[in-house]
């Protein structure tokens, strides 16, 4: 194996820097009415005739929300249909923990709901950094994912008269988020599992278990495969198809602690970048307000409580700094409902990084609660009185048992503790109106993609987006190019494929011989903090910089001192985990350099020098109102930023305000 | 805290495999079982040894990958719960702990403590849903369900597909899993069309599969992380009575 062995590459130490390019501005959107241009542009789509989408070949990876539910649907229209996951089985993805629920435009409460409405407090609630064509889109197919899941046996809560319930969810004043008890997301993706499964029964579909995805293979500027590691015995396999979707979620993980699953992984959407696929606003990351605060270093990943439960509980602190009292025995005039009294018309429900940011700000502050001082009450007592045990039960039973069971406290009897994690990532590749990448034959749907939740998401609307591009727009938009693949002979006998796959194979060859003295999980952590640190909840100039040349230095020391033992060709989980956290650190270089280059404040994104007096996020709509699409450089060169123009043509930007 | 771990290990699905002991210090009781977990394997890895391998992902009980045998059940002492999420605290300070992987014939083990569970997703492509397409559903609210319905049907709806009960079971049986499937289904207006199919297939998959059948003594309900009740199986066992012995209306 050592013939192919190359010496790794110098890591030079450079300043932060980007080479910038031209204007974006082929993003397939279509013009005219905003409630039209969905239906025509579906009509200006070419099709596929069913005798000949049996000869197309598709490969999706991931079987998440948005990967399940397309390639079921991509199944049922009659493709030939390859999904790899490297799960033990396509039930496992994490869209699977989602918790609050999912919106849609149904406006069965008659309380004013509407497409606009929900497409507006989408792009609102993202600080107005999305396109307005995408956001629309995706209000308008939100009424038949219920229909679809409905059809499908979800199980969701339902009213006595036996019609569907619903409840309200941070950043809307009104009612549409369905649910299934804390386990909406899991209800969905069975859903959408049992759709793959019955494909899979009818042969359309092949799914291919234990399989990491590790590189994209580019012929001619088009998709055309990928290399997947069977992760049992370690063998490199090439895999040919007339386009790649990549369903594979977010990036979260770059910052070791946050409450995406151990697995989930940037490395498909990253080798796709590599490979000519632009990555759309790396920085902008979602930390959410409501999760289990850290409690030491042994701690591998942070737990999430559901958003829904700020619907009930009131979040507060002490009005003294520092007091130490138990939180049953300080009476309601010493208690400091901080987001009831800075947002009265929002209240407990305001957006999520706007809820996220003031609890840094107490904290800062010196208001903290509990050991570490970094968590503030979330306190149920108010709506237990109002509604009783059985009502809040049937609203929460499982998350206040997964909370007793993790902090050994009973949130029947005292208030939870909770503070703010990573969660989400909006960032992700760019994609066009058809939710094709930069590289052609090659989508990305669900978090994968940058596309709809703009500098900040709405809750409630991950499971939207996942499913709304899954089971209704990649399955109508994957066939416009697919007609033009219907004469291309699939073969994985090619030097783009040998190429890619000796790429992939020196790669993990470098990672087993590097013999170092240092666990993977070491270089994660230190990334993860630094990442934490400056890229986090608050970002200024000095701090990236310096960030990003720490992550440098972590990326050179991580490929000569990394402890890989074992070899590549067995079942062997550090050194999948290995080639993750290789990627990641690439990333988390580019995201701290987008995180850089954005000088104002915008949803997630807080940039200290660019705050209002009360330290609300001040935008820069003349300068920053686009898309940073970012183009790969090359290996130790600057990355190339393609603004792509955000144009408001029927929602005017606003000073995004909750008080 | 500290640990004697007897820990089963094998090589692959060919190897004998064996136990082998470790020792474990200054373990929180705040963390998980798979955090301890973590803290071996780091110090294996720094002695350059192979690590215990393990299936785990989401870490808070809903994703079902992870699966430890542990001093003799499922999941370990406690009822009704995930192994990710049994805290350390739950054992008695240089307490001996046994590990073992989920075992079943119908689960073969890849590595260590991580089994092939790839037989239920087979059982569940026998009919472990409704035959429909994205585009052709009817208004969400065209068809109500009763409230208890729907709640029933969710409660069974929740199997995290673990494998845990299959593991308790002295015959292996997967039958409340499959009983799950079924009885959620057989709750709704949607899954009528195919309740009788479903059941028949579903279970001549699981028998297919080689588990065991099912003799009701109730210790998967036990260990089960969803907590899916035993109502599950005689469900199944009333459809699948009904499905075989009463004539189809609807096939002469």
């Amino acid at each position: 194996m050592s013939d192919v062995l190359t010496a790794p590459s110098p890591i030079t130490t450079s300043p932060l820097s980007w080479r910038e390019a031209g204007l974006l501005e082929q993003n397939r959107c279509p013009s005219g009415d905003l409630e039209k241009r969905w239906t025509r542009h579906k009509d200006n789509l070419r099709l596929v005739a069913p005798h000949n989408k049996r000869k197309l070949e598709v490969i999706v990876v991931g079987a998440g929300l948005a990967g399940a539910s397309a390639a079921a649907t991509l199944g049922e229209l009659g493709y030939r249909v390859k999904v790899f996951v490297y799960h033990n089985s396509p039930r496992r993805a994490h869209s699977i923990a989602a918790q609050g629920g999912i919106n849609a435009a149904k406006n069965y409460r008659n309380d004013g709901d509407s497409i606009w409405r929900l497409f507006y407090d989408t792009i609102k609630g993202g600080d107005f950094r999305a396109r307005e064509s995408n956001v629309y889109r995706l209000a308008e197919v939100s009424v038949k994912i219920i229909d679809h899941c409905v059809a499908q046996g979800i199980p969701f809560a339902r009213e006595y008269g036996g019609y569907l319930d619903t409840r309200s969810f941070g950043g809307a004043q009104l009612m549409r988020t369905f649910y299934a008890r804390g386990q909406t997301g899991q209800q969905l993706l069975l859903g959408a599992y049992a759709a793959l499964q019955r494909q899979v029964a009818q042969g359309n579909v092949q799914v291919f278990y234990n399989y990491d995805v590790l590189d994209i293979v580019v012929e001619e500027g088009k998709a055309r495969g990928i290399i997947a590691r069977n992760l049992i015995t370690g063998e490199l396999h090439r895999v040919a198809a007339h386009a790649v979707v990549l369903g594979t979620g977010g990036y979260g993980n770059a910052y070791y602690l946050s409450t995406n699953a151990k697995l989930s992984n940037a490395t498909a959407i990253w080798r796709a970048h590599r490979r000519g696929a632009y990555f759309g606003n790396p920085s902008f990351v979602q930390i959410h307000p409501t999760c289990i605060p850290q409690s030491g270093d042994y701690q591998s990943k942070l737990t999430l409580m559901s958003e829904s439960l700020r619907n009930d509980g009131r979040v507060w602190v002490p009005r003294t700094p520092g007091d130490k009292r138990p939180p049953q025995s300080i009476p309601e005039s010493e208690r400091w409902y901080y987001l009831e009294e800075w947002y009265p018309s929002f209240g407990n429900l305001v957006p999520r990084d706007i809820a996220s940011r003031a609890a840094k700000r107490v904290c800062d502050m010196g208001y903290g609660v509990g050991p570490t001082g970094r968590a503030v009450y979330l306190d149920f007592s108010d709506a237990i009185k109002r509604w009783g045990r059985e009502v809040i039960y049937q609203r929460y039973g499982n998350l206040f048992e997964m909370y007793e069971e993790i902090t050994g406290e009973s949130p029947w009897e005292v208030p939870m503790r909770i503070y703010p994690a990573v969660h989400y990532t909006m960032g992700g590749l760019w994609v066009d109106y058809n939710l094709m990448t930069t590289v052609e034959g090659l989508y990305a749907i669900g978090e994968a993609n940058f596309s709809d939740h703009g500098a900040n998401r709405l809750g409630a609307s991950a499971l939207m987006q996942g499913l709304a591009d899954g089971y209704f727009i990649l399955p109508y938009t994957i066939g416009d190019y697919l007609a033009s693949q219907l004469f291309v002979k699939l073969s994985t006998d090619t030097t783009a494929f040998a190429e890619t796959e000796r790429q992939t194979q020196d790669r993990i060859n470098r990672l087993l011989s590097a013999k170092g003295t240092h666990t993977v999980d070491e270089f994660h952590r230190e990334l993860g903090k630094v990442l934490w640190d400056t890229c986090g909840l608050a970002r200024n100039a000095q701090g990236l910089s310096q960030a990003y040349s720490e992550i440098r230095n972590l990326r050179e020391r991580f490929w000569r001192e990394v402890a890989v033992p074992g070899s590549g060709a067995e079942f062997n989980q550090n050194l999948e985990k290995a080639l993750r956290v290789a990627d990641f650190l690439e990333l988390g270089e580019l995201m701290v350099i987008d995180a850089y280059h954005r000088e104002e404040s915008c949803g997630c994104h807080l940039r200290e020098e660019y705050q209002t007096e009360e330290g609300e996020a001040l935008r820069n709509d003349d300068k920053y109102a686009y898309v940073a699409a970012w183009e790969w450089g090359g290996e130790n060169e600057p990355p190339i930023l393609h603004k792509e123009p955000l144009k408001f043509e029927f929602v005017k930007p606003s000073v995004r305000s909750y008080k | 805290m500290h640990f004697t771990l007897r820990i089963w290990r094998q090589k692959n699905a060919q190897d004998q495999g064996h136990f082998e002991t470790y020792e474990v210090h200054d373990i929180s009781p705040d963390a998980s079982f798979l955090e301890m977990l973590d803290v071996l394997n780091e110090r294996l890895l720094k002695e350059g040894k192979d690590p215990v391998a393990f299936d785990h992902d989401c870490r808070e009980g809903i994703c079902g990958s992870c699966g430890i045998f542990i001093n003799g059940r499922a999941h370990g002492p406690l009822r009704n719960i995930t192994t990710c999420r049994l805290y350390m605290r739950h054992f008695q300070d240089g307490e001996t702990i046994t590990i073992e992987p989920f075992r079943a014939k119908p689960f073969p083990v890849i590595k260590d403590l991580v089994v092939d569970r790839s037989a239920l997703d087979r059982i569940i492509q026998r009919g472990g849903y409704i035959s429909v397409n994205a585009g052709s559903a009817p208004d969400a609210n065209a068809i109500p369900i009763p409230k208890p319905a729907a709640d029933r049907a969710f409660d069974y709806a929740t199997c995290i597909g673990c494998g845990a009960c299959v593991a308790a079971c002295k015959n292996a049986s997967a039958m409340l899993f499959t009983a799950a499937k079924v009885s959620h289904l057989a709750l709704l207006p949607q899954g009528q069309p195919e309740r009788r199919e479903r059941v028949k297939q579903m279970v001549m998959q699981m028998d297919m599969e080689g588990f065991g059948h099912c003799s009701n003594t109730g210790a998967c309900a036990v260990e089960c992380p969803a907590k899916i009740p035993l109502t599950a199986i005689a469900q199944l066992q009333r459809d699948y009575i009904w499905a075989n012995l009463t004539p189809d209306p609807y096939t002469r």
